[in-house]
């Protein structure tokens, strides 16, 4: 198997999925340039512009456009370039592309990927660092994913793009230049399917994108420690694989949630409020969460690093569940 | 027109009406100041001393200084991204603009804001914003409470060409010119929307956009500052005499990368083009030679203004360097009022 970096994997699937499907278009500013990131270099030179196309500076109106081509017979794949400018087209993808399909009762339906990307990661403001999934996973018709490794990047690329569903395939900034095995050619990862990332006894962490880095590693710390952790990435949000979380738990009896966006109202709610009910009796300590303060992302790279949560807060968080 | 305190003659730049010379020679202050203040934020980013990005005004100069220059003090600015320069023109302070960059606490947002969020309610500014286009409503809103209060302030909207991409401006222009607000669509045509060249985004002419909403509109040299000045101050006196609203579009272009990071940029804009541009249409260089070649100023004045701002923007940035972070607990602080 080849590494690839997380981008270069997305880049791949992107190419590959355009190969496999003429009817596979993107969308976004700068895309026929490579964009800000230069994932999507060389799409243009290979595919043609009229395939991969630039767009003015429009979000709202290019997720419209693309829902609408979307209805009639297009795969187009939109890059929102920064998952604070998603805001700009929420009317679009909460009231027309996750409602269509269920409005026209099944008729309609909208094979539409919005790549974009999210988190902090080199210290840019309130304006360009949120992690925004769970206003998405919050409406029905929506999927969600977020994938944490080169790998998974790749496979549920493909797979979201296949989907005839819109699918929010949320990237990490962060983890563009991470590296790893991709397997080549036709790998698709099954939207809605957690991973067990690692095996383990006394507790289980749930963690998502960059933060499964972060848990893997006071993971590995603590086993030095003689304290056993099973980490799981859900790698889907929405539909939320609880079946896979909540088999981990009965195991281990303890959870923690471990995101970065922040803490209240964030998907770790969700996850502990659906495995309370259907492991309460297994629980031996309470769910804690270890996600970011209530507060837009500073910019002062003092603030920003307390601001994120880390294998610090992780290790501290694990702990105090067990008491040791 | 005025006389030329030295010489006697007529003073007049090409399309703009002339001015008196310690208002050229702040023009000319204020342009400076932006272009060393730029240099030195590139500098501190080489230096790995400047987090995150910064998107530098360099080459955009007369546009800030021309229509600042304008205002009063109390009059509101908007900004955006590329926003150091607007902070600037309004008056912005030195110390408070390097400390707000390097996220520290005696910055204007005490580290909050970073580059692209600086605001000063002292001098107007309502705030840089990064969400391109987004303070379009941020800035109408403002002109419409200058009118509903009965004051004589004027809004500016600063953004770029980009944001010509936006929905959000034009409804905003349509409020403005129904209800005839005192604001300002600056519109800094840079000829890139980031990488992209506007002409691949921007369909038809740009000033015709503004006009269908029946907005009085000027497209204009963004490179001459007396004439961006001359404009403005008299779109300007017209929003604050109930006027209604005016579009300034004016052709410029960034000298420096998108950001600081962009350095090599071949595979989208020519190197020949920069050169042309930098050669031909630096706002800084051209108003230098008119203030020499119309004796307002000579060499050694020029010289001697270099050095004084260059010296102050020592002593801010040492000011900022040596400044502390905030303390850690500020990160929930502010959230709410
Ligand atoms: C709503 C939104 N979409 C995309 C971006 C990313 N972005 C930042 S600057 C920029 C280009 C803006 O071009 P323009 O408005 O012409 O300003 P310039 O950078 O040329 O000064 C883009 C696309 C953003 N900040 N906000």
């Amino acid at each position: 198997m080849p590494e690839q970096t997380y981008l270069e994997a997305i880049r791949g699937g992107l190419h590959e999925e355009m190969s496999h499907d003429p009817s596979v278009y993107l969308f976004g500013e700068d895309v026929a340039l490579g964009g800000p990131f230069g994932v999507t270099a060389g799409l243009a030179e290979a595919f043609g512009k009229n395939r991969v196309v630039n767009t003015p500076i429009s979000e709202g109106t290019v997720m419209g456009l693309a829902i609408g081509a979307a209805t009639a017979g297009l795969r187009p794949v939109v890059e929102i370039m920064f998952i604070d400018f998603i805001t700009l087209a929420m009317d679009q993808l909460v009231n027309h592309a996750a409602k269509l399909h269920y409005m026209s009762g099944g008729q309609l339906k909208i094979p539409l990927t919005v790549r974009v990307q999210c988190g902090i990661s080199g210290t840019m403001g309130a304006h360009h660092s949120q992690s925004l999934e769970s206003w998405l996973a919050h409406v029905p018709g929506l999927k969600v994913v977020m994938a944490s490794n080169p790998a998974d990047a790749k496979g549920l690329l493909k797979a979201a793009i296949r989907d005839d569903n819109p699918v929010v395939f949320i990237e990490h900034r962060g983890l563009y230049w991470t590296r790893g095995q991709v397997p080549e050619g036709e790998y698709l990862v099954p939207i809605g399917k957690a991973v067990v990332a690692r095996e383990g006894e006394d507790l289980t962490i749930v963690a998502t994108a960059k933060m499964l880095a972060a848990t893997l590693e006071a993971a590995e710390e603590l086993s030095s420690n003689g304290i056993s952790v099973e980490v799981i990435d859900p790698r889907t949000l929405s539909p939320l694989d609880v079946e896979t979380i909540v088999s981990s738990v009965k195991k281990t009896s303890r959870l923690i949630i471990v995101h970065e966006a922040v803490e209240k109202d964030g998907i770790g709610a969700e996850i502990a409020t659906q495995v309370q009910q259907e492991a309460f009796y297994y629980l031996d300590s309470p769910i804690a969460r270890v996600a970011a303060p209530f507060a837009p992302v500073p910019a002062s790279p003092a603030l920003e690093k307390c601001f994120v949560p880390g294998k610090t807060e992780i290790i501290r968080a694990v702990r105090r569940a067990l008491n040791r | 027109m005025t006389q030329s305190k030295k010489t006697g003659r007529k003073q007049q730049s090409p399309g703009s009406s002339a001015l008196d010379r310690e208002r050229l020679l702040r023009l000319y202050r204020q342009m400076l100041k932006i272009r060393l203040f730029e240099e030195q934020v590139n500098q501190l980013y080489l230096g790995a001393k400047m987090p995150g990005l910064a998107h530098l005004y360099i080459g955009q100069e007369a546009v800030a200084v021309g229509v600042c220059e304008a205002l009063r003090r109390d009059d509101y600015i908007t900004s955006t991204h590329r926003g150091h320069g607007h902070c600037l023109a309004k008056g912005a302070s030195l110390d408070k603009m390097f400390a707000e960059l390097l996220g520290k606490a005696p910055g204007y947002c005490r580290g909050k804001g970073g580059s692209m969020h600086i605001a000063d309610q002292d001098t107007g500014n309502l705030g840089a914003n990064a969400i391109v286009g987004g303070s379009a409503g941020i800035a109408t809103g403002a002109a419409m409470s200058a009118k509903m209060r009965g004051s004589d302030q004027v809004a500016v909207c600063f953004f770029g060409e980009g944001a010509l991409g936006q929905g959000l401006l034009y409804e905003e222009m349509n409020m403005a010119s129904l209800w005839k607000l005192p604001v300002i669509y600056v519109c800094e045509n840079n000829q890139y929307n980031e990488y992209t060249s506007y002409r691949e985004t921007t369909a038809g002419e740009v000033a015709a956009r503004a006009e269908a909403f029946g907005i009085h509109t000027e497209t204009i040299d963004g490179q001459d500052v007396q004439l961006v000045h001359a404009k403005s101050l008299t779109l300007v006196e017209r929003a604050r005499r109930g006027k209604g609203p005016a579009f300034l579009h004016c052709n410029t272009y960034r000298f420096h990368g998108h950001h600081v990071g962009d350095v090599d940029r071949t595979y989208y804009r020519a190197k020949k083009e920069e050169e042309e541009w930098k050669s031909k249409r630096d706002p800084v260089k051209l108003f230098a030679e008119w203030l020499q070649k119309s004796e307002m100023a000579d060499g050694k004045l020029l010289d001697q203004i270099e050095n004084e701002i260059a010296t102050r923007i020592k002593e801010a940035v040492n000011f900022a360097l040596n400044a502390p972070y905030p303390e850690l607990d500020e990160v929930g602080q502010d959230v709410y009022a």
